[in-house]
């Protein structure tokens, strides 16, 4: 999958710095190689001591962004979504492995210059948070802006004023403070804050989570909307599966700091073939479907990991060889990829539970008998 | 059709458990509520729906009676069983149903519990107070009730402190503690919204398990339709303290009559959704409310009257509407 022979060339720090469209069109825009992220915890063992422990937030991650992709990453609390988004960003190091921006490592393009920060736009989940209370909307959008250079002091008001246009605020918007607004013009004004740059990727983490469905509505068309003309790499972090499949071609499901599974979300979320992928699919909630019996327990703690596949504690499909080591990452249809000894394959999908439920899912819908039964 | 509770046959099974007429709620010059209507009768299942601001978490509230009497003015009339009126209730009438009849389960586990008391102290402390247990009696009672609500090592976890807990076993010990003295009525307000995907499903199972096993009723307050779909008999649609539409949640979900009914559930996304359409802008504040239905303003079918008189929430079938332009009948 990857060939170290097509970064070594582009390594060259003379083209690296340069604009991101020219000669490296075909190379991915990000690219995690065997990404190892451990944080060393301390924690109570007996009377007055502490023993130190290594935790690994995130352990062989692979992941390519190839430009003008969108790739939603899902997974639970716990997951390890922020800790990649936080390696992807060149925030965190990797304790080991590679990540790579354009073929060179995060880290050092970030500090060679200002190219990346402005490539790379965030829309963060606490959008509120993410702006200054003391700054006005047109100047928490004009900062990017002069910060960048991208135009004189003169023509700031014009480009404020487009921008506003664009993620769909009235102009009288621009005078006022975060505090005076609603939830979704909150995220809205992160949205033009970042697009204010002209990035080329947009990270964006849980960016419509926590907001009612109308706003939520309207703040999706618009990422679709803005994704398409402005030709946007887009790597959004969700944990809901309609998000996924709303906004994103491709899916990265994770499960305690591993991608579980990889593929197109379509094909992913019709016949998911790692067993969790599985379980959250039937977990989200379906217009009418009863409730199936969910995924037992929890997510075990990362400082417990359980021997072999990490999923086998909560797996219902586990079998003994599962415990013994741990599964890697390999392909199973075209585009696909999973982590699990035992894939269920397209017979096994959702819409016909083989899991030890009596559910039924809406597509086959009063015949719970009929297993084999595949929709699509 | 559900076998009522032991202690309460003999109270007419003809009324319904809880009837609600009427109900307003003021806070200052806003009203929060705007003649809420709405019944419950025992063992079923309702959900309040709608967007924020639409006063749903205020109803619950209400039914809790923990809206302050100098905070709000309220107005109306809500029946509790034989108990005629729950907005005249005086303190010590709601000390004797609020926790032992009616009890809620809040939004925020993590705030709703006592961070200075463990788990065990907390579950023995209603069972003290509420029932009368002895201090061993309560301690055996609340180790039942916890492995009720599918805890794994009860017996240790009742020393733990709350935030020790996940949030989704945090949420497990809310529901042991609001299922305590057996309640006829559960409020259950966004129980799940802060939980992960398959956390929120186990709780919402267990939630519907408890009251079916204890023929109670239940209130969810929930944003999410096809949650509310999966989980209850009833659904009352509201937007900005207003009943748009309520009935059966089968009938309203699939064919709905009011326009803000459908708008919301066509927000709705399910795996696979292709197009979304909203409606335009958001719900306005309560200076800007038209004086009749206050969904006029973005509805797509308002009338010029919808501005100026407010639509009388009426019977249709099984469903109440209360719309001037509605949906053509499916």
């Amino acid at each position: 999958m990857t060939k170290p022979g097509t970064a070594a060339p582009a390594a060259s720090p003379a083209q690296g710095t340069n604009a991101p469209g020219t000669g490296a069109s075909d190379r991915p825009v990000f690219e995690l190689l065997d990404v190892e992220k451990r944080f060393t915890v301390s924690r109570p063992a007996g009377f007055l001591k502490r023993e130190k422990r290594s935790l690994a937030a995130l352990d062989g991650v692979r992941l390519t962004v190839r430009r003008g992709a969108s790739i939603a990453l899902v997974g639970e609390s716990g997951s390890g979504k922020s800790t990649l988004l936080r390696v992807l960003l060149g925030l965190a190091e990797p304790s080991d492995g590679k990540a790579l921006y354009l073929g060179q490592p995060v880290k050092e393009v970030r500090a060679k210059s200002r190219d990346f920060a402005r490539s790379v736009a965030m829309i963060y989940q606490d959008a509120r948070a993410s702006l200054d209370p003391r700054m006005t909307v047109s100047a928490l959008i004009a900062e990017p802006l002069l910060h960048f250079g991208l135009c004189g002091r003169e023509a700031v008001g014009e480009r404020v004023a487009a921008l506003l246009t664009r993620v769909g605020l009235p102009a009288e918007i621009a005078g006022r403070y975060p505090a005076a607004l609603s939830g979704g013009q909150v995220r809205r004004v992160a949205i033009a804050r970042a697009l204010a740059a002209e990035p080329t990727v947009l990270i964006a983490d849980e960016a419509v989570s926590g907001l009612d469905v109308s706003t939520q509505a309207q703040l999706l068309n618009l990422l679709r909307g803005l994704k398409r003309e402005m030709g946007l790499t887009l790597l959004f972090i969700t944990h809901d599966l309609g998000v996924a499949s709303y906004l994103c071609e491709e899916i990265a499901i994770m499960y305690l700091g591993r991608i579980v599974e990889t593929g197109p979300t379509d094909a992913v979320l019709s016949a998911p073939a790692h067993p969790y992928s599985l379980a959250l699919r039937r977990a989200a909630p379906e217009f009418f479907a009863p409730i199936t019996d969910p995924l037992e327990g929890e997510i075990p703690s990362p400082l417990d990991l359980p021997p072999g596949c990490r999923f086998a504690t909560r797996c219902p499909f586990v079998e003994d060889d599962c415990r013994s080591a741990e599964p890697i990452l390999a392909p199973v249809a075209r585009g696909r990829t999973v982590a699990c000894r035992h894939p269920l394959n397209a017979e096994d999908s959702p819409v016909s539970p083989q899991m030890p439920a009596p559910a039924v899912t809406h597509a086959v819908g009063s015949r719970p008998g009929e297993g084999a039964e595949v929709s699509a | 059709m559900t076998a009522p509770d032991a202690h309460q046959a003999a109270a007419g099974d003809a009324l319904p458990l809880l009837a609600v007429e009427g109900l307003t709620l003021e806070r200052g010059p806003s009203r929060i509520l705007d003649g809420v209507s709405l019944t419950l009768g025992r063992g079923e299942t309702l959900a309040l729906v709608g967007e924020s601001g639409a006063g749903k978490s205020t109803i619950a509230f209400a039914l809790m009676g923990l809206i302050g009497k100098g905070e709000a003015k309220i107005a109306g009339r809500m029946r509790f069983d034989e108990v005629e009126d729950l907005v005249s209730l005086n303190e010590r009438g709601w000390g004797r149903l609020r926790g032992r009849r009616i009890a809620m389960v809040f939004q925020d586990a993590g705030a709703a519990l006592d961070p200075c008391y463990t788990v065990g102290g907390q579950l023995v402390s209603v069972l003290r107070r509420q029932l009368g247990l002895s201090r061993a009696k309560a301690r055996e009672r609340a180790l039942e009730l916890l492995e009720g609500v599918g805890i794994n090592d009860a017996e240790a976890r009742l020393s733990a402190y709350p935030h020790e807990l996940s949030g989704g076993m945090q949420q497990r010990v809310m529901v042991a503690i609001a299922l305590a003295c057996n309640p006829e009525l559960l409020l259950a307000d966004e129980p799940t919204s802060a939980l992960d995907v398959t956390i929120q499903a186990q709780i919402i199972r267990l939630i519907l398990t408890e009251i079916r096993a204890r023929g109670a009723s239940c209130v969810f307050v929930l944003h999410d339709l096809a949650l509310a779909s999966q989980s209850c008999d009833k659904i009352v649609v509201l937007y900005a303290g207003q009943v748009m539409e309520a009935g059966p949640s089968r009938g309203i979900l699939e064919h709905p009559r009011h326009p803000y009914t459908r708008l919301l559930k066509s927000c709705v996304l399910e795996i696979g959704t292709e197009t979304l359409d909203p409606p335009e802008g958001g719900v306005p504040s309560y200076g800007d409310m038209p004086a009749g239905c206050r969904f006029a303003t973005r509805c797509p079918n308002a009338l010029p009257r919808c501005f100026a008189e407010r639509p009388v929430l009426a019977a249709e079938g099984e469903r109440l509407i209360a719309c001037f332009n509605p949906e053509p009948r499916q």
